[in-house]
């Protein structure tokens, strides 16, 4: 039985190596279901590991990670979850369209699915283009489209908005807003610390370890600062001291 | 087993070859040019009535073995294998899938090599045509499940071409093509009794050479019919739902 008034996402104690080092250090940590949770860090901090791990094609070296009350991985989550792989994972020699009627099979989602996430990711005039045939931020928001079919309960997305201009970046954050006034619930990726006030949470991520772990104001409380970026420079430096 | 995403998946193949129309035509007009050459080059036709069906087996084998590892080694490449990993999708969904849509184009590449042979080319054939059509497009199928299986083991588009070689020219060396198999060393004998493409060449001699269902002809297409089937299983082996 799914558990449906539990977290969306409870991770205790995860551990993963990736190449021979620990990339994952022991995180515990639980999402909230219908908000926006934001994963920051700098580059290599171990993101898109974490966020493998969630959906269930990382393999974990030890910890448990519960999703929507269930082991992550299983089969009965395979419907329920979205999940926007940090490179467009778009077949180059489709179209926009038949790559979405494509996955929209796959995923068992409705007929007329694929058009609607089209055109929820600004991409309704370019579907019957190649996906090679598209620009960088189009190739993006196509795979964004890809985890919205279906219309799923959870959705992990690996920085869904990076090479966007600032007008699409807030129509994107305006979707995935309403997508959580819908009760869906989000995990967002980014290392650009402006988007991190967007977030109903933010989880900061360093070396495999949670730096911080918080609502925006919260954290910016705690360092004693407006900026979002100081407060995780701030905050990378107590830590440092602490461990001094 | 989903019938719905197996049709999609081959839906999915035709539809991107549909787009590459230069990959469609070297795919369907290679085989005819080289058994033109072929039937000039020897300019004997009791000779080429002996190694005009042999060929007719290796082709389609050859040309879905490579065009199978290169296809998959992309998928996992871009990301779409990964994707399609973390949804509902059984492996042999999508591997069923491939053997349709790769099946139903070296069907077409097997029909027109065989209807120039008979015609134009003045191929003698005592058998039945359906049984060697039959045998090609098993062939074919071999060659796509050996391609999907060895391209767990590219890690680059680069290294998945390289297999070509590796894997068909030994297989082509042994098969009774160029020196018949019972002439070669023992040793050399014995390695392409292990070999399948020696099976496929020897059940495409049989099937030109009478219309009989000879007992050497049924052993041979079972045998081939039972590579098909493990190596597809190897084949499926190879994807896994979580990677490190
Ligand atoms: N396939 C891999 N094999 C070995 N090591 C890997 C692999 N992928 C990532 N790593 C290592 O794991 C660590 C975490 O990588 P990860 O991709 O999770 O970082 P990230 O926070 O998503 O970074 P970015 O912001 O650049 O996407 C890095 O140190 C990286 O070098
Ligand atoms: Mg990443």
């Amino acid at each position: 039985m799914m558990n449906l008034s539990g977290p969306a996402v409870a991770v205790r104690d995860l551990r993963v190596s990736r190449g021979g080092a620990e990339v994952l250090r022991g995180l515990t940590f639980e999402v909230p279901r219908g908000q926006v949770t934001g994963l920051l860090g700098p580059s290599g901090c171990g993101k898109t590991t974490l966020i493998r791990s969630i959906v269930g094609v990382q393999i974990v070296g030890s910890g448990e990670v519960t999703v929507l009350g269930a082991p992550a991985g299983s089969p009965a989550l395979r419907r329920k979850i979205g999940y926007s792989t940090q490179s467009a994972a778009i077949y180059r020699d489709l179209t926009v369209l038949e790559n979405l009627r494509y996955f929209a099979k796959v995923l068992g989602a409705g007929k007329g699915d694929a058009e609607r996430v089209l055109e929820e990711v600004g991409l309704a005039g370019a579907g019957d283009r190649l996906g090679s045939a598209l620009s960088g931020g189009q190739l993006g928001r196509a795979s964004l489209a890809v985890a919205l079919l279906g219309s799923p309960e959870l959705l992990l997305l690996d920085e869904p908005t990076v090479g966007l201009d600032p007008v699409l970046r807030q129509d994107l954050w305006r979707l995935f807003q309403s997508l959580a006034e819908r009760g869906v619930t989000l995990v967002v990726s980014s290392h650009v610390m402006d988007e991190a006030a967007r977030c109903h949470r933010l989880i900061m991520l360093r070396e495999g370890e949670i730096l911080a772990d918080g609502a925006p104001g919260e954290l910016r409380e705690r360092a004693g600062t407006v900026d979002l970026e100081e407060a995780f420079l701030r905050l990378v430096e107590e830590r440092a001291e602490s461990v001094r | 087993m989903s019938p719905a995403i197996t049709f999609a998946t081959a839906g999915r193949i035709l539809a991107q070859l549909r787009h590459d129309r230069r990959t469609l035509a070297l795919l369907v007009g290679v085989p005819s040019l080289l058994m033109i050459l072929l039937r000039y080059v020897i300019d004997d036709p009791a000779s080429f009535d002996r190694l005009g069906p042999t060929l007719l087996g290796i082709f389609p084998f050859v040309v879905m073995f490579m065009v199978t590892s290169i296809t998959t080694q992309r998928e996992r490449a871009t990301g779409t294998l990964e994707r399609l990993m973390a949804g509902p999708l059984g492996k042999f969904d999508l591997l069923l899938g491939y053997a349709l849509g790769f099946g139903a184009v070296a069907a077409a590449q097997v029909a027109v090599v065989l209807a120039i042979s008979l015609t134009w080319l003045g191929l003698n054939v005592a058998g039945s045509v359906g049984t060697l059509v039959l045998v090609a497009v098993l062939d074919s199928l071999l060659g796509m499940a050996l391609g999907l299986f060895f391209s767990a083991f590219a890690r680059t588009e680069f290294q998945a071409v390289q297999f070509m070689p590796a894997v068909v020219l030994p297989q082509s060396l042994l098969c009774g093509l160029i020196v018949p198999r019972d002439a070669m060393a023992s040793w050399l004998e014995r390695l392409s009794d292990v070999m399948p493409l020696s099976y496929a060449v020897e059940a495409m001699g049989e099937a030109a050479r009478t219309a009989d269902l000879t007992g050497v002809l049924v052993r041979d297409i079972l045998i081939v019919a039972g590579c098909v089937v493990l190596s597809l299983v190897l084949g499926a082996a190879t994807l896994r739902r979580r990677t490190g």
